[in-house]
């Protein structure tokens, strides 16, 4: 039995993800120069500029790197459960200590310079949770351990949104692309993507009725998808069966019987007979369930009277829960409401800006419109912009690579490790990247709502940059002391 | 490991998501940037400019309709840095009627703005009235680079409730990130009701979204104005003021410093609110706001302090009034309650003094002469009730929760900004203060208004409401309806105190008889019925002057409260102008007798030497 060598850990970091984060970082940095830049002034150095304090926060993000890399592994794994503690403590009273900002609590003050909690709750959350789900005996396919594993992602979640920061809280969805990875079961990402999907096709289409009927198109699609999802989970989960082919055959049946009869005998509101097939289908199957005590029965059941609950609310959740300002984006999004002055003036500046770069873009420094300060936000959450005006279609295209380089680089590592921790712990911060990839480079292209959350590495600020830093740098010096476990065995 | 618990196969699930998504980003992009030529014709040949169209801020009317505050165009010079290169500064400072220095002044603080960009327009100047403005007009085009833009300003129709009224400047940097509605340039208002109803003075920015080429030069309406949106003008507002009856409150406090307050019993109504010394609220308006601002700013008079509502003093003997409500209500006293009087209060050594009256005293006539030695004994008794309240803790703190109730001790809620609380001690502040061991005779000066007690001016006339409705009253408002809705429900809801209504009326009595028989004889009118109560109090300098009552007895119209500053004696100064107050108001105008007094007190004036 020997020990594990001592070696200098930074020269066993993996060295793909330093050069890749070096590169983002530095891309990042010029966008910066390009976004803040007044035409004659050329100090970037400038600490009065943006892009001289971004680089204060690029050069201390190193620093703090290179002391993360010293570290001993193991204090990551020790310290998990007091720091996520602590986060949240220090969560729970930032809103006490925080000046309102455009209506957010987030942001406590040092003096001159802000920092944001939340940035850093990210990276203690994905400790904590890696850090339970690592420990001995715990099973994702049990109740008990999911609910404590959901528990730990859904309490920051609440203190965030206390801030009034639902954007940053959003991201802590991406923890169940984690949980996915983990064994989490696939259904649970299923119901969530046909959330998702019920929410945008009954609010997108809640204004126009079907053709023939008195039922507003988003209503009437719902129902007809809550149909088909559940004939296809019973498809699915009940292969032996012959309930799926009797409710397809039954389903469209009714369907089409209730269109002709309200084409041709007399218009009325087809989503009561699609609501009463529904209730229908549920009894059904709850019968089955009773009868048979097969849970899958119980759950299809729930599924499917779940999914129509969700939809009669979904209305609620949008016109009550969220702020307006949150409403009017997700409606802009929806096309819902077209607001050119308004949330709907900020994205579309931000595509002609991107259209306008072309496909080598107009060069650094040159972009007009950014210049013109169209684009709100330009240096912070819409900097993808200025990349799109000024390098155009080709950078771009090699920021997007090099995100999704570094994200496959991080599956490769994570899977890796020799610690369910470190895997787990992995999956945790590639998922926040790729969330905040998806929603912030759609949000600036006109494909997702407009949710203030930066880009990685590129956005203004110090307290993203070093949040993502710390994720990072903790997850590379985990990987150094999983290889050296590997090697000295 | 089994088959079934290992997940690994879903990394590839995982790594094909970010795959995806960037193969969709990415298509996306090149559909934006190289498929489309939407969006590059957009980016060159037209872009959007919001041109924000801006409201008119609401009237301001007295309650009997009179026009207080107006509008009046003026104009604000605008530059687009890019633009103004090669302009002849020395004939433009002429023309505009600035030096040299501060034109570079100004350009520096133009480009230290946070959102400032040399592309847009920026406000070099504002608030240049439509006079001054013709010369400009004519050469501007010699100035390239300068634009115009149509604002107003504020105009006041008299010199008069310069603090009620308040001013309005421009936004700062804070208001800015408290509220989004707000850009740099814009006007908010500073103070008083201009302030606390900004919301519905300054209505909504209506804005024009124009399309301009790269040059900036406008095209048209986009889509034909489909998305543009008038400016909605601020609502008016008609305050409770009478401005005759303000205009004799300013009036008579000319070279004194101090408060007047009149408020209308039953709705809580502020009927005049004068504070001395004042300034003329136009001239903080327009250019030249900056520089009296300043000279406001520095008087060690401090003329911008509104000190009916955050001047806090003691309040005297008015105080009286709670004691005895207190003390009837706990059962400490009964209106036969009688004490003695031997010049004063004496105890165990300590001497509050008091002046010649019959003695033993009892309550009704101890109001009327202002008996100091009666309320000492009053409150002693009651901090001394251990068996009753557990401690001389227990029974301080009913007698603060008695006084919170009436309105002392927190903020009224008055629909003005920077109002001031007072103080009311309690048990914790003379536990830390003196320790524990203090009693009823260590803290005896509080019941007579003395001590550690403090009020503003607008909580003594709140009390002298409260008395007059025998026992509840509104929270004090200036803004009697604003335009197409309606005030505040907290101001039409009655706020009733702890004392039972049938001891207001002792209170009552005692004033009338204040007024009959004792200190406010001066303030006897006759046929309106008017009750009393003076207040002298002790401070560092010469005794303040105060005065609180009310008329009629019955049915009461007004209340009202007087301070003045080192003014004396109460019947010196406070008695008479409160007499004046209420006869105006009630009478409608003043008897010749009235209107000699009136002058003469205005004539009066009380130096201050430690303020000079």
């Amino acid at each position: 039995m020997s020990y594990p060598q001592r070696t200098n850990p930074l020269l066993q970091v993996d060295w793909v993800v330093i050069l890749i984060y070096i590169a983002l970082l530095t891309f990042g940095w010029f966008s910066i120069c390009g976004a803040t830049h007044e035409i004659g002034d050329t100090d970037f150095f400038s600490m009065a500029t943006r892009s001289g304090k971004q680089l204060l926060w690029i050069g201390l993000a190193f620093g703090m790197g290179t002391f993360l890399l010293m570290l001993d592994e193991r204090y990551f794994d020790i310290t998990a459960k007091v720091l996520y503690w602590v986060m949240m403590v220090v969560l729970l009273i930032t809103p006490f200590l925080a000046k309102d900002i455009k209506g957010s609590r987030s942001w406590i003050s040092f003096g001159s310079f802000n920092l944001q909690p939340a940035e850093f709750a990210k990276c203690a959350t994905a400790l904590a949770i890696a850090k339970l789900i690592g420990t001995y005996g715990f099973d994702m396919t049990k109740f008990r351990c999911l609910a404590k594993a959901i528990g730990l992602i859904l309490l920051p979640m609440v203190l965030i949104v206390l801030q009034k920061e639902t954007g940053s809280a959003l991201v802590y969805f991406a923890f169940f692309l984690m949980l996915y990875r983990e064994g989490m079961p696939g259904s649970f990402l299923f119901t969530a993507v046909a959330a998702v999907l019920y929410f945008v096709i009954s609010i997108q289409h809640a204004g126009i009725q079907f053709p023939s009927t008195l039922t507003p198109v988003g209503e009437f699609v719902v129902l007809l998808l809550t149909w088909i999802f559940t004939t296809g989970m019973l498809r699915v989960y009940l292969p032996q069966t012959d309930h799926a082919r009797r409710f397809l055959l039954w389903g469209s049946g009714i369907v089409l019987g209730a269109w002709l009869a309200s084409r041709f005998i007399v218009p009325f509101d087809v989503a009561w007979v699609l609501v009463g097939m529904c209730l229908l289908m549920v009894a059904y199957l709850f019968w089955h369930y009773l009868d048979t005590r097969v849970m899958r029965y119980l759950y299809i059941a729930l599924f499917a009277l779940g999914s129509m609950m969700f939809i009669y609310s979904a209305d609620y959740a949008l016109n009550r829960v969220l702020q307006p300002h949150q409403q009017s984006r997700v409606k802009v999004l929806l096309g819902v409401e077209e607001d050119v002055a308004g949330v709907g003036y900020n994205v579309n500046q931000s595509k002609i800006a991107i259209g306008s770069g072309g496909f080598t873009g107009k060069g650094f420094m040159n972009g007009t419109q950014t210049k013109l300060k169209y684009v709100p936000e330009q240096d912070t959450d819409f900097i993808f912009c200025t990349v799109g005006e000024e390098e155009g279609f080709v950078g771009g295209s090699v920021v997007l690579l090099l995100f999704m380089a570094l994200i496959l680089r991080l599956i490769y590592l994570a899977e890796r490790q020799s610690t369910v921790f470190g895997r787990v712990y992995g999956y945790c911060i590639l998922s926040i990247l790729l969330f905040h990839l998806i929603i912030n480079i759609g949000m600036v292209m006109g494909v997702m709502p407009v949710i203030g959350i930066p880009l990685p590495f590129f956005s203004y600020g110090g307290s993203s940059l070093w949040g993502f830093t710390l994720q990072l740098f903790i997850f590379l010096r985990i990987d150094v002391g999983s290889q050296n476990r590997l090697t000295s065995r | 490991m089994s088959g079934k618990f290992n997940f690994s196969n879903r990394k590839y699930v995982v790594g094909a998501v970010a795959v995806i998504v960037t193969v969709v980003y990415i298509v996306r992009l090149f559909s934006l940037q190289i498929l489309s030529d939407e969006y590059k014709k957009n980016a060159d040949s037209n872009a959007f400019r919001k041109e924000i169209q801006y409201p008119s801020r609401g009237l301001i009317l007295d309650r009997k309709g009179q026009l207080m505050v107006f509008n009046e165009p003026s104009y604000n010079i605008m530059v687009v840095m890019q633009e103004q290169l090669g302009v002849d500064t020395a004939d433009f400072c002429r023309t505009i009627g600035i030096t040299e220095e501060e034109y570079v002044q100004k350009m520096k603080e133009i480009k230290a703005r946070r959102n400032y960009s040399r592309y847009t327009p920026q406000l070099f100047l504002g608030q240049i009235p439509a006079e001054e403005f013709s010369v400009f007009r004519e050469k501007l085009f010699r100035f390239k680079g300068f634009s115009i833009e149509k604002r107003s300003t504020r105009r006041y129709a008299s010199a008069l409730a310069a603090h009620i009224l308040g001013d309005v400047g421009e936004v700062s940097e804070h208001d800015i990130e408290e509220d989004d509605y707000y850009q740099s340039g814009d006007y908010i208002g500073k103070l008083g009701v201009e302030r606390s109803y900004e919301k519905q003075l300054r209505g909504e920015k209506g804005v024009r979204i124009m399309l301009r080429d790269v040059r900036g030069r406008t095209q048209g309406h986009y889509k034909d104005g489909k998305y543009d949106k008038d400016a909605k003008p601020g609502k008016n507002l008609t305050l409770s003021i009478d401005m005759e009856l303000q205009a004799l409150a300013e009036r008579l406090l000319q070279g004194k410093l101090g408060a007047i307050v009149a408020i209308e019993p039953s709705t809580g109504e502020i009927l005049c609110m004068a504070s001395g010394p004042t300034y003329d609220p136009n001239s903080l308006i327009g250019r030249d706001r900056g520089k009296y601002h300043k000279i406001l700013k520095n008087d060690k008079k401090s003329p911008m302090l509104n000190r009916a509502v955050m001047g806090t003093y003691p309040p005297g003997s008015t105080f009286k009034i709670t004691q005895a409500l207190i003390g009837l209500q706990e059962g400490i006293i009964t209106p036969q309650t009688t004490f003695p009087c031997s010049r004063g209060f004496n105890y165990k050594g300590l001497h509050v003094g008091c002046h010649g009256h019959s003695s033993p005293i009892a309550l009704v006539p101890a109001i009327a002469t202002s008996c100091n030695s009666y309320f000492c004994w009053n409150l002693y008794r009651m901090f001394g009730a251990t068996e009753k309240y557990g401690s001389v803790q227990g029974g301080m703190t009913r007698w603060k929760d008695h006084l919170v109730r009436m309105g002392y001790g927190y903020k009224l809620g008055v629909d003005l900004p920077g109002e001031a609380r007072g103080m009311i001690p309690n048990a914790e502040f003379y536990d830390k203060h003196i320790g524990h061991a203090w009693n009823g005779l260590t803290v005896v000066s509080i019941s007579i208004g003395q001590g550690e007690v403090t009020a503003t001016p607008l909580q003594i006339a709140n009390l002298a409401a409260t008395v007059a409705n025998r026992g509840h009253y509104f929270i004090p408002h200036i803004v009697r309806s604003v335009q197409d809705g309606q005030i505040d429900t907290i101001y039409r809801r009655p706020h009733y105190t702890m004392v039972d209504q049938k001891w207001y009326q002792y209170a009552v009595d005692g004033m009338r008889a204040a007024v009959t028989s004792g200190t406010c004889r001066g303030a006897n009118l006759p046929g309106l019925d008017v009750c009393g109560k003076t207040g002298t109090a002790q401070n560092r300098g010469h005794d303040h002057s105060a005065f609180m009552g009310f008329a009629p007895m019955n049915n009461p119209r007004i209340a009202v409260a007087v301070y003045i500053e080192n003014g004396g004696f109460g019947a010196t100064f406070g008695v008479p102008i409160g007499a004046l107050i209420m006869e105006k108001y009630l009478n409608g105008e003043l008897s010749p007798a009235s209107e000699a007094k009136a002058a003469s007190m205005q004539a009066r004036t009380i130096s201050y030497p430690y303020y000079e």
